[in-house]
């Protein structure tokens, strides 16, 4: 069947950071040059900034470049950060907190901001707006279109109102090919199009697998008296140490007396024990972090898995008719635990490069190889190169002597040399009868909660009747192999509650995929050890409903 | 015929609200808003009736705030003809915007009005009774389906005890059950197209209607939190504890 078509010069996939900027550099200069185009960005969540979930703190350097001005139009960055604190939990009681010169700098935060990430692309998309973007919430792409010559010429929004064996409901509504002269891809960490694009270019051909942390984060309210707007807290060490996990944890003080807590657990750890959820409820137990919740309530709560392989995992960006930006290729920046700059810078340069070809009169589909250099000269490729270790040495040498090694590598000498991590994040698991089983505490309802009453705030709705987007490609593999040896560690990693095994009532088990909880953190798309879960878009506007994360 | 569709901007139904620290209101920072969906039902409603060929124009409105502009959009993008923006930063309560309609009502020499039963953030049931009253048509609430026929609504209302069907005289008002209809979704296309449809904009003063409240909220507050249950070991027991809390 022939699709319903519409054709632009630019068609932009995911409202976040990355996708924003582009949109707003290319109208930029095209409204500078007097000449028209015509930019679309599809957006899977509700509206823009419904799926956005980050620390945050920005460094606002690439905000500098794309509207020097932000602070008169009113960008959402109103809490300066005012004293950086650093710590080693020791255990469930005790922390060092670690002076400044013995931490990276990298880990340092003066000038920059603590923000709402979800605000910020919200704001961005009014600018975006108003320089004549078009912006379509609640439109998921679904599949890419390629072109008879294997150019990327578009992508395919997903059909609305199916039911749960793939068939029409009396609303349903045919999604659409949206054609484009270049696609950028900006889906965020794992975009489940980027994976298919790095799959069919090879664009990770020569370079480190991806690594990915799982962040789960919380809002609070706390008592005006324990309050203070600025302050910022990080650190490492327990509860992750006791299963020789890696991580760290950051605890931000917003304004309006709230707060922020979250723990980001490396999805490299190897005990199929770990719940990274329950990690992160007796975390907050420690008095380091209590002290600040108690008398508190949690307003929100999100996950959200970021990839952190910098610059020894980033693929190629370009190819054939389309770009891959932002975390969708992989451009946070580990060392500063900071994405949302990086992923901006990497519009803007997109931008820069796309926009003489789009005033060129040519029909697109090129690949803009072009970009690799333009990036080489930015500052962007220059502190990625400058963190390419970080991650490695954390991996290979631990929290404390690879973190020593960071210290050294931030604050004083380059290393002449570069540390690969070649393992993936899914090898890594151990079978569940070699590793120390973990006893997590029953959630107390005042500081920690259990999953359900956590999604319930994350304001995640789908569509009742509709297919399951978490596919299995061998439907056996959870009960036959992944809970035999591994527990099935779906049950644990999901923050969301998505995956269950039950017993059937005869005795024997089933495995039940909730995917009506899923918070689309893409989680289980890289941490199943089989690789047998694919991450795919749900009928658009489904997912969660972050405000102010 | 012409047909207007009231449609008012709430808090979207899956954001699970949250009453403010100072107890004044629900915080309503960055949460996301929607149209009410018996509001949608309603433009749904109408739009089918310009599809059959009953009526020849649908008109949505909207009373408060810039943003509700987005709800108006929404409701163009379904296929409302054009909007009217009634400018309003005060509080709305359903008295003020039924007097509201009710000037908009006489000037667009509307034959169908079509609302929500409710919203779902006030729940006040009020606003399209208050209307037929002022404008003195008589009202249809709660429809599950409506019939345009010879110059009268066939209204089948969902009452208590079941199903009552009545007769209207146009012009009428009829308020939207949930049964009313499956509302479609929009298409890219439509909501392209909607950018460009009229929005006309008045104020509530330029209507001559006093809006100010009649009812003042003195504190809003969370419902009491369920108490946890108890398990209890057998039927005895259970016997047992109902006595105790009084329910046998």
């Amino acid at each position: 069947m022939q699709r319903e078509q519409m054709e632009f010069d630019v068609v932009i996939v995911g409202a976040g950071p990355a996708g924003l900027s582009t949109a707003c550099r290319l109208m930029q200069q095209a409204n500078e040059a007097g000449k028209e185009l015509s930019i679309c960005v599809v957006e899977k969540g509700a509206e823009v900034g419904a799926h956005i979930l980050s620390g945050a703190i920005i460094e606002p350097r690439a905000l500098n470049e794309l509207f020097p001005n932000w602070e008169e139009l009113g960008a959402p960055l109103s809490v300066p950060v005012t004293e950086d604190q650093i710590y080693f939990l020791r255990d469930s009681e005790k922390s060092i907190k670690v002076s400044n010169i013995m931490t990276p700098k990298s880990m340092h935060n003066h000038g920059n901001y603590i923000a709402s990430v979800g605000n910020l692309c919200r704001w961005l998309a009014e600018q975006a707006e108003n320089l004549g973007v078009e912006i379509f919430p609640g439109f998921a792409a679904d599949r890419i279109v390629y072109g008879e010559d294997g150019r990327v010429a578009g992508i395919s929004t997903g059909d609305m109102g199916l039911d749960s064996e793939g068939k029409p409901k009396a609303n349903y509504m045919a999604g659409m090919d949206l054609l484009a002269k270049y696609t950028i891809f900006s889906e965020g960490c794992r975009g489940h199009l980027g994976k298919e694009l790095i799959a069919k270019f090879d664009l990770d051909d020569g370079v480190d697998p991806q690594h990915y942390g799982l962040g789960i984060k919380e809002l609070w309210e706390i008592p005006n008296e324990l309050h203070q707007p600025g302050l910022v807290l990080h650190g490492t060490g327990w509860p992750l140490s006791d299963s020789a996990s890696t991580g760290g944890f950051f605890l931000y003080h917003t304004d309006n007396n709230q707060i922020v807590v979250g723990l980001i657990t490396d999805l490299n750890y190897s005990n199929p024990h770990v719940s990274p959820y329950d990690e992160f409820q007796r975390m907050k137990h420690h008095p380091l972090i209590s002290k600040y919740l108690s008398g508190g309530k949690r307003i929100s709560y999100g996950a959200r898995a970021i990839a952190k392989g910098g610059l020894n995992s980033l693929p190629k960006m370009t190819m054939p008719g389309a770009l891959l930006l932002g975390c969708d290729a992989g451009t946070l920046n580990f060392s500063k635990i900071k994405g949302t700059h990086t992923a901006m810078k990497s519009g803007i340069l997109a931008a820069d490069v796309l926009f003489p070809e789009l005033i060129s009169q040519g029909n697109g589909g090129l690949d803009l190889v072009q970009y690799k250099e333009v990036f080489k000269q930015s500052w962007l490729h220059d502190e990625l190169f400058k963190s390419r270790n970080f991650g490695a040495a954390l991996h290979k040498y631990g929290t404390l002597v690879g973190g020593a090694l960071n210290v050294i590598e931030q604050n004083i000498v380059s290393f002449p040399f570069t540390l690969h991590d070649t393992a993936p994040d899914y090898a890594c698991l151990k079978p569940a009868d070699e590793c120390k089983s973990i006893n997590y505490p029953k959630p107390d309802g005042l500081l920690s909660f259990d999953k359900p009453s956590s999604v319930f705030l994350s304001n995640t709705y789908h569509e009742e009747d509709q297919p399951c987007h978490l596919k299995l490609k061998d439907g056996d593999v959870p009960l036959s192999n992944n809970l035999p040896v591994f527990n099935e560690p779906a049950q644990r990693y999901c923050p969301a509650g998505v995956y269950e095994v039950l017993d059937d009532g005869n005795g024997a088990k089933r495995f039940q995929i909730n995917s009506q909880n899923c918070v689309h953190c893409k989680t289980c798309d890289i941490k199943d050890p089989a690789q047998n879960i694919t991450w795919t878009v749900p009928e658009g506007a489904g997912g969660p409903s972050y405000p102010n994360m | 015929m012409k047909v207007l569709v009231a449609v008012k901007r709430v808090v979207d139904a899956s954001v699970q609200v949250r009453v403010k620290a100072d107890k004044t209101a629900v915080d309503l920072a960055n949460v996301k808003m929607s149209m009410n969906p018996f509001c949608e039902i309603a433009v749904e409603e109408a739009i089918r009736l310009k599809e059959s060929g009953i009526a020849e124009e649908v008109i949505v409105v909207s009373a408060g705030e810039d943003a509700c502009q987005e709800q108006l959009r929404a409701g163009l993008a379904l296929g409302a003809d054009r909007a009217i923006h009634i400018q309003s930063d005060a509080e709305l309560q359903p008295l003020a915007v039924a007097k509201l309609l009710h000037k908009v009502v006489d000037q667009e020499n509307i034959g169908l009005v079509i609302l929500g039963k409710q919203s779902i953030d006030g729940d006040n049931n009020q606003t399209g009774q208050m209307l037929a009253a002022l404008a003195g048509m008589p009202q249809g609430t709660f429809a599950s389906n409506v019939v345009i026929e010879n110059g009268e609504a066939v209204v089948t209302r969902e009452v208590d005890g079941g199903l009552q069907q009545i007769g209207l005289k146009l012009p009428a008002v009829v308020t939207t059950d949930l049964r009313l209809n499956e509302p479609r979704y929009a298409s890219l296309p439509n909501i392209m197209k909607a950018k460009r449809k009229p929005v006309a904009q008045i104020t509530a003063e330029e209507l001559g209607v006093d809006v100010a409240p009649r009812l003042s909220t003195l504190e809003v507050n969370d419902p009491p939190a369920r108490a946890s249950g108890k398990r209890v070991g057998s039927v005895v027991e259970l016997i047992d504890a109902l006595k105790v809390e009084g329910v046998l």
